[in-house]
């Protein structure tokens, strides 16, 4: 399911990573947002939002790791964010769509206005295909739920494929097997 | 036709732009669109789809009230909008009453057909389209040319242009940097808009959701970042079961780009939460605008199970060349049609259904099943009924509809296109063939005709009864193939008859919407080819064998007669296609071909009715290569040629470019033969390489088959 999931999800411009522990990732996503220039300076921002994975985190020190990290949500700091780390829900091999219940704002605005977005989701959460997710989630308990499935894009100027057009330009989905279900 | 409107084709076609970026995007949307179904039932998945959309229109007031009841109890304020203005003015209230200055929507149809910008913008409302196209539309001032991908005619310089005006600075013609451009000025705008406009493309009874489907993400800005939502959703949206969404959203994004789904599906129930911690306010629109009354006509109930995927305009042959706007109102293509004539009114279509060959294309592929030629044939007969024929339609069909003078008429011209014709060819044909078509010549019509060339053939005695349908082209233009196909049913063994008083199949008057002219047709072709008990009636025109098979029936019942009903019914059940027989007559040992000659490369054209009516492809290629042949299948082999019988003659300007794509497509095969199983399309064809001088021969299947027989 995974190698399938991957191979779906790449082939739509998305990024794939794996590891086994919490630490890892943690390590991983520090790692990547250093590369990628999060300095707290300017509009070079990080911002992640709340979920089961952050429970035991030290916010603090990762925030001390990377100036510019940050876990208290706003739109302004949304709009100028360079990153935005989210959970998702489920994952769908066939299509290589992520599926989450985004009713909270800060998971809608971490999506959805910073160039790259980082999804993470423990691997034990991948389903086979929409009917399969269709029976796990009910828009009773959630008012917005979102699919997405690669990065924005758009070929709206003469049928070329341009990636990033609205929403995050790079879609970074991060796998972590320690967060099975 | 308006003279207006046949500009406006004549300036569609002759730019290469829209023209080349619509071929283009056709040619690789049948293939990636096949690539996306892979592994997927299609003939299943859109059975579910028609069903599910059928019972939410067959049960509107029950969705509506159940909708409206559930998304408010989530919090949503709905609205039902019986007609555009209702709508309209609900929305201006919205925005009034919330002192709405600026506005951000994303691509939504339903406000393009009540020309919503228009609206806000009357009361000083600042209204940004954000989807990318749509945006581009915007500030060039025009409409979208297609439901999809509305900017698909303009070009990059174009844009450009368009955005550095925009943005007061010259740009660049790069792509990626001009998308760049527009996240940039597009990004503030959300930012700043008090409310935002989207549409829906699913609307779920039982939950009151609403599931917005997109590739920018502009949808997701515009439902989370300005704190009045409002959504125009039109009543055939609905589908009752949330579980309803997974079939739906399975076609919508293959069948629209070829996408296994886009990159966002976002489903909103009732109000989220704002970014100042609010509850956002949502309206949703529930639009009728006739869509009601829609549902209510049999005829036209179908059309309520469209999802919007615009497939039905991509594999349209017309539609690439023409473009969206040709069309003239918000709705284009084939389905365009259907909903400009019930949105707007019926007279609305009079000129755009002409725009449609009947190919059957659209049919084939479209995943809420809608039969879009049936409708249209039927817009078609209403317009006759209501307007009645053009005076020189009317003379036409008053000869056809008299089955002796039509055939003296035919024999007359015979003599008096004379001293036009050049080989066997007719520069100028009499009667009602007289408009010369461009880039194509038309055949002579024959000295003799095949009804008195049977007389001089010897039927054998033979208790295998057949009788022979010829069909007008046979009939008048190419008999030798009717000699041919006597000729081989007589070596299987059959004797064959040939009814003297059969006429007109009734095609060309249905097809111009003289649906009782077509009755008299049917009823004169029944009598004739009933009177003899026989075992098949054959016919090598698929027209006519499609004719005899189901549109018989068809103008009986569009027109309540139902006094030769049984009879048309008997008549179909007897009725087979020339390819389907011989397959059947050398499968069962009645009909020998010689045996291994290589009679060299061929490649075949698919007629539209043959193939997509009677659902027939392979028995003919298997015939061939029985005789000998070698098949070299050329690109888009069951692409429309062009021909649509009187189509060719009302709309040159778009038969000739579609016949000269078949012809290069024919030419690329390398093949020195291209056969083919209607006598329609041989015309057409056969008339086009006489013309282009290709060194290529144009034969129908039965010509091939007659000279391999055994003796």
């Amino acid at each position: 399911m995974f190698e399938k999931f991957k191979a779906r999800a790449e082939a739509v411009g998305s990024e794939v990573y794996r590891f086994k522990t919490k630490s890892e990732t943690v390590d991983f996503i520090l790692s990547f947002l250093k590369k990628e220039g999060v300095s707290g300076n300017g509009k070079s921002y990080a911002l992640w939002s709340d979920s089961g994975f952050m429970k035991d985190a030290d916010k603090k020190s990762l925030s001390e790791k990377i100036p510019g990290l940050k876990f208290e949500i706003t739109r302004d700091l949304a709009a100028d964010s360079l990153a935005g780390i989210s959970e998702m829900s489920y994952a769908l091999a066939d299509t290589g769509s992520l599926v989450a219940d985004q009713t909270s704002i800060n998971a809608r605005l971490v999506s959805t206005l910073p160039a790259i977005h980082i999804a993470l989701i423990g691997t034990g959460r991948i389903l086979e295909d929409k009917t399969a997710v269709f029976r796990k989630i009910r828009p009773e308990n959630s008012s917005y739920i979102a699919f997405i499935t690669g990065p924005s894009r758009t070929a709206d100027i003469e049928r070329v494929l341009t990636i990033g057009v609205h929403g995050p330009k790079r879609l970074v989905i991060v796998f972590v097997d320690e967060m099975e279900g | 036709m308006e003279k207006n409107f046949k500009k406006s084709i004549s300036n569609a076609v002759n730019n290469p732009i829209l023209t080349g970026a619509l071929g283009k995007f056709s040619e690789a949307y049948k293939i990636n669109r096949a690539k996306s179904y892979e592994g997927i039932d299609f003939e299943e998945l859109r059975q579910t789809i028609a069903d599910r959309k059928a019972y939410a229109a067959a049960h509107l007031e029950e969705m509506a009230a159940a909708f409206t009841k559930n998304a408010e109890a989530r919090g949503a304020k709905v609205f039902r909008a019986n007609s555009a203005e209702e709508a309209v003015n609900y929305i201006l209230n919205v925005a009034k009453d919330n002192n709405v200055k600026s506005v951000v929507k994303s691509k939504s149809m339903a406000s393009e057909e009540i020309h919503l910008n228009k609206h806000l913008e009357e009361i000083g409302v600042s209204v940004r389209e954000t989807d990318l196209g749509e945006w581009i539309i915007q500030l060039a001032g025009q409409r979208p040319s297609h439901m999809v991908m509305p900017a698909i005619h303009m070009t990059k310089e174009e844009v450009s242009d368009l955005f550095s005006k925009e943005v007061h600075e010259r740009l660049s013609n790069d792509i990626p940097k001009l998308v760049e451009v527009a996240r940039h000025e597009l990004r503030a705008k959300f930012l700043e808009a008090d409310m935002g406009i989207t549409g829906g493309n699913i609307a779920v009874a039982e939950t009151g959701s609403i599931v917005i489907v997109t590739n920018e993400g502009n949808a997701r800005m515009t439902t989370i970042l300005p704190k009045i939502h409002v959504a125009l959703v039109g009543i055939e949206k609905f589908v009752e079961k949330f579980d309803d969404i997974v079939p739906i959203l399975t076609a919508l994004p293959r069948s629209a780009t070829a996408q296994l789904l886009t990159s966002y599906v976002s489903i909103i129930t009732g109000t989220t939460p704002n970014t100042d911690g609010t509850m956002k306010d949502l309206h949703i629109v529930l639009m009728d605008n006739h869509r009601t009354e829609m549902s209510k006509d049999p005829k036209f109930v179908q059309a309520m199970q469209c999802i919007r995927c615009g497939s039905c305009l991509n594999v349209c042959p017309i539609f690439r060349l023409v473009g969206g706007h040709v069309f003239g109102s918000t709705y284009t293509g084939g389905i365009g049609t259907i909903l400009t004539a019930w949105f707007e009114e019926m007279k609305n279509s009079e000129d755009i259904q002409g725009l449609c060959i009947q190919c059957g294309n659209c049919k084939e592929v479209c995943p809420g099943k809608l039969d879009i030629p049936e409708m249209i044939m039927e817009i078609r007969r209403r317009i006759v009924v209501d307007k009645g024929q053009s005076l020189a339609q009317k003379a036409i069909f008053s000869v056809v509809n008299n089955r002796k003078m039509f055939h003296a008429m035919l024999r007359t011209a015979s003599v008096t296109g004379k001293p036009f014709t050049t080989g066997s060819f007719i520069r100028h044909l009499p009667l009602f063939l007289s408009d010369l078509t461009e880039g194509r010549s038309l055949p002579a019509i024959a000295a003799v005709p095949f009804r008195d060339e049977f007389k001089k053939i010897k039927q054998p005695a033979s208790d295998k009864k057949i009788a022979f349908y010829s069909g007008c082209l046979i009939d008048f233009a190419y008999p030798e193939m009717g000699v041919s196909l006597v000729k081989i049913l007589n070596r299987a063994g059959y004797q064959v008859v040939y009814p003297q008083e059969q006429t007109c199949c009734g095609a060309p008057a249905r097809y111009n919407g003289a649906y009782e002219v077509a009755a008299n047709n049917a009823v004169d072709n029944i009598k004739a080819l009933l009177k003899e008990d026989v075992e098949y009636v054959v016919s090598a025109c698929p027209t006519c064998t499609v004719a005899l098979n189901h549109e018989f029936i068809s103008t009986f019942e569009s027109l309540g007669q139902t006094e030769h009903m049984a009879d048309a019914e008997k008549l179909a059940a007897k009725t087979i296609d020339f390819s389907v027989l011989t397959k059947k007559l050398i499968d069962e040992g009645h009909l020998k071909l010689k045996q291994g000659k290589s009679m060299g490369s061929l490649t075949y054209h698919d007629s539209c009715h043959l193939k997509r009516t009677l659902n027939v492809s392979e028995q003919p290629r298997e015939i061939l290569r029985k005789a000998g042949y070698e098949i070299k299948e050329m690109f888009e082999c069951d692409m429309c040629c062009g021909m649509g019988g009187s189509y060719s003659i009302k709309l040159p300007e778009i038969s000739k470019p579609i016949l000269q794509r078949k012809l290069t497509n024919i030419r690329n095969t390398g093949a020195p033969l291209v056969a083919m199983d209607c006598p329609g399309c041989v015309l057409q064809i056969r008339g086009g390489v006489d013309q282009s001088g290709d060194n290529i021969t144009v034969k129908h299947t039965l010509e091939l088959i007659a000279e391999m027989i055994e003796d």
